[in-house]
């Protein structure tokens, strides 16, 4: 994308970063180090850096990822070239880079990447580990999408995930007379139905909404004990559980706000910041920008979250998207691609960039639980947790590309969809879930 | 005496090189010239098409090289219904879509065939909806037909009290159809209209003198007169319609994504869906391919039966 920035937004912006970074470095302080010494990377003389990353979601995003690569380039001496990719090229960019040989060096992509590439990815066991022994480990998550499959061995490296918990109007769930989130789904389909009748509706993405409606599609599978595929990557979905869901949501539907067939990624943000939706799930974001809005404020001092209702499951039914790095083996300065990538985990670097997007990539290092931006807003610490989720797309099966395609065909959001709207009883759609679902899986 | 004989004075002509002569010989030249065309054609056009059929028998995915499997993603297909649905779909929204056009094309024609004030304006103004990006009006469409923020619920409900639920155009299954049927139309119309104008222009006016003074009416001028000689072009421009209509993608990507339940996917969506955001090649490549055979069919419908001699010269079928 072509921004034309003028002399003085770049001067705004350039200021606005280096105060980020100079607040940064401070709070930066309040992180637990373990004195460990970092691995013997030679840098290589002269070397460059191409890098591509998506696009930003949150302003500060990209402003403050740009500084830090800048920090590491006068650092370090090694020119970085940072290019941001919309959400739905990177993955296909990814593609492109590994088969051909030729492209970034460094790539930052969507979390199954790593996995699909493994033999055309360099290994970063090395910086992996010295991360994850001076900041307090890796969450579940982090080592999920990290490690390669079966093995100790890193491919990735994860630098952020964001979550997709339950987004509420207090004011509202007072009204229906009830003052937190029930914990079981009898008592959750109860709160959407007192919602409906006071005409101020809970409503959650069943149309080709590639985060929000896969999101709610796996946490009602979850939820209810189902699961895609089992360990091995056989398909499990057609299953009692299964069937268990699809009643529930069946019943469920008619509670929600008109029109979640239709909506897209962003249709429940806009309902909720318009006041006409109450209670949905979604990513940080969207409070982020209630409040940055003083139009909106109003909406967002009213905002809360909650985990999304767990059900039979043995913790939060939520994964989330994660940003997961990985260094190509065709780059020709491995040493400095993997500096990077550490020096971009490093406290200096990585807390400002997790506290200016308000939290909207969780952290996959422990020691960052006790960063300044968890404290500064209380209704925010719910996502500190995204990236310990103990679920991941593909539930339980292997990170491979079928778990990417069947997100990327609605596979399972239709399924919900179809019994939601009528059109199918419960046992046939699972049934054609399950025939769609082995055709990806074989 | 001797006769003198005049001299030959014209000097002995040069033979031209073999080069000059190479480029004189026709054939050469015939290939020379079409060259640049035939070689954009083939880098462009040809290699892309056989590239697709040949990804359309292989497993190949985004991550990497497949490899060769036959008619496996075909048969797939045949069994799928979310591919009936979509070719269900890609054939009723070109049929219904056409029709629209065609026949609100013509009447627009028609109209400003006749001398209104301001016809040049007006004639502009009409190409608005054709010129305006695609990407654009659809984004304006996907407003206009929201769930909770569409103008016309808006009116209805708020302004108006004659309903008291917003309108639903997008969250079930033919009213998701229909929607997208009315904006391909309104986005249609104006090229249908400017090229049946085109032809209307050329109908020489002595011809509805003469039927005039037969006594003839408004009908029977359309008829016998408007409609026979209107044929060639009216055959080329459903050509490019029919083609246009049933590949097209962006305004049904940009309103519904492929729609509530695969409702509103037309083949061309659907092989993006599952061929590049899926990462299945093969299988894209193969609904992608399976199109060619609706294309072949409408070209040569409109180039036979529409083109026929004796439409084009008015007479009747014998």
């Amino acid at each position: 994308m072509v921004y034309i920035i003028k002399r003085r937004e770049a001067l705004k912006l350039g200021a606005g970063a280096a105060a980020i970074m100079a607040a940064g470095q401070a709070s930066a302080q309040a992180i637990p180090k373990a004195d460990v010494a970092a691995p013997k990377l030679d840098i290589e003389k002269g070397a460059s850096l191409r890098l591509i990353r998506p696009a930003k979601f949150v302003e500060p995003d990209e402003v403050i990822f740009r500084a830090n690569s800048a920090k590491f380039a006068k650092e370090f001496g090694v020119d970085v070239k940072v290019d941001l990719v919309g959400w739905e090229d990177i993955t296909q960019q990814t593609a492109v880079s590994a088969n051909t040989g030729a492209g970034p060096d460094v790539i930052i992509g969507w979390a199954e990447s790593p996995h699909i590439y493994a033999d055309k990815v360099l290994e970063l066991t090395d910086i992996a580990e010295y991360l994850g022994k001076k900041y307090g480990g890796w969450l579940f998550l982090g080592e999920k999408y990290g490690k390669k499959a079966k093995t100790n061995n890193w491919i990735g490296l994860p630098m952020g995930g964001s979550g997709g918990p339950l987004v509420y109007r207090a004011s509202a769930l007072k009204e229906a007379g009830h003052d937190k989130i029930p914990s079981d789904h009898a008592g959750f389909l109860k709160l959407c139905q007192a919602l409906k009748k006071i005409n101020k509706p809970a409503g959650f993405a069943l149309g080709n909404a590639v985060g929000d409606a896969n999101g709610f599609a796996n946490w009602m599978l979850w939820s209810h004990g189902a699961t895609l595929v089992d360990e091995e990557g056989k398909v499990t979905l057609n299953s009692k559980e299964t069937i268990n869901a699809l009643k529930y949501v069946k019943e469920l539907y008619p509670s929600f706000i008109p029109g979640t067939m239709s909506w897209n990624d962003i249709s429940n943000n806009r309902a909720y910041a318009s006041k006409e939706l109450f209670l949905t799930s979604n990513g940080v974001s969207l409070y982020f920008s209630l409040k940055n809005d003083p139009a909106t404020k109003e909406v967002a001092d009213d905002t809360e979250h909650a985990n999304l209702v767990q059900g039979v499951a043995s913790s939060p039914p939520m994964s989330a998207t994660v940003l997961n790095g990985m260094v190509l083996k065709h780059t020709k300065f491995p040493n400095a691609a993997k500096a990077y990538l550490a020096f971009m985990m490093e406290a200096e670097q990585y807390d400002p960039w997790l506290t200016g997007c308000l939290g909207y990539w969780a952290h996959p290092l422990k020691a960052y639980d006790k960063s300044k931006v968890w404290e500064s807003d209380p209704k925010i610490a719910i996502y500190r947790n995204t990236m310990d989720n103990r679920f991941w797309t593909g539930y339980k099966g292997p990170i491979t590309q079928a778990a990417g395609t069947v997100q990327a065909e609605y596979i399972l959001v239709q399924m919900f969809a179809s019994v939601a709207s009528g059109q199918a009883t419960p046992e046939d759609a699972a049934k054609e879930a399950e025939r769609r679902t082995k055709r990806y899986y074989r | 005496m001797t006769v003198a004989t005049m001299t030959d004075w014209t000097r002995a002509r040069r033979q031209p090189g073999w080069l000059a002569r190479l480029f004189d010989h026709k054939p050469f030249l015939i290939f020379m010239c079409l060259l640049p065309a035939l070689g954009l054609l083939l880098v462009f056009l040809t290699y892309p098409l056989g590239l697709g059929l040949w990804l359309s028998l292989t497993d190949t995915k985004i991550g990497g090289a497949g490899k060769f499997v036959g008619l496996d993603n075909f048969e797939y297909l045949m069994e799928d219904p979310q591919f009936w649905s979509a070719v269900f779909f890609s054939v009723f929204y070109t049929g219904v879509a056409t029709f629209g056009k065609f026949a609100l094309g013509l009447w627009l024609a028609l109209l400003l065939n006749n001398h209104v004030p301001f016809k040049s304006l007006l004639r502009a103004i009409i190409l608005l909806p054709w010129i305006v990006p695609t990407v654009l009006s659809a984004l304006a469409f996907w407003w206009l037909y929201d769930p909770q923020f569409s103008i016309f619920s808006y009116l209805a409900v708020d302004v108006l009290h004659i309903r008291s639920k917003p309108f639903d155009f997008l969250s079930t299954v033919w009213p998701a159809r229909w929607s997208l049927v009315a904006a391909n139309i309104w986005r249609g119309i104006p090229f249908v209209a400017i090229s049946l104008l085109a032809g209307l222009q050329t109908i020489s006016p002595s011809l509805y003198e003469a039927a005039l003074l037969d006594g003839s009416t408004a009908w029977q001028r359309f008829r016998f007169i408007t409609f026979p000689l209107l044929m060639p072009i009216l055959a080329i421009v459903m050509t490019f319609s029919i083609i246009f209509t049933f590949t097209d993608f962006q305004l049904v990507y940009a309103i519904t994504r492929g729609g509530p339940l695969n409702s509103t996917h037309l083949m061309a969506t659907l092989a993006f869906q599952r061929g590049i955001s899926g990462g299945e090649l093969g299988e894209g490549a193969a609904i992608a391919v399976a199109m060619i055979p609706f294309l072949v069919g409408a070209t040569l419908f409109s180039y036979f039966a529409l083109a026929r001699r004796k439409w084009q010269q008015g007479e009747a079928n014998d």
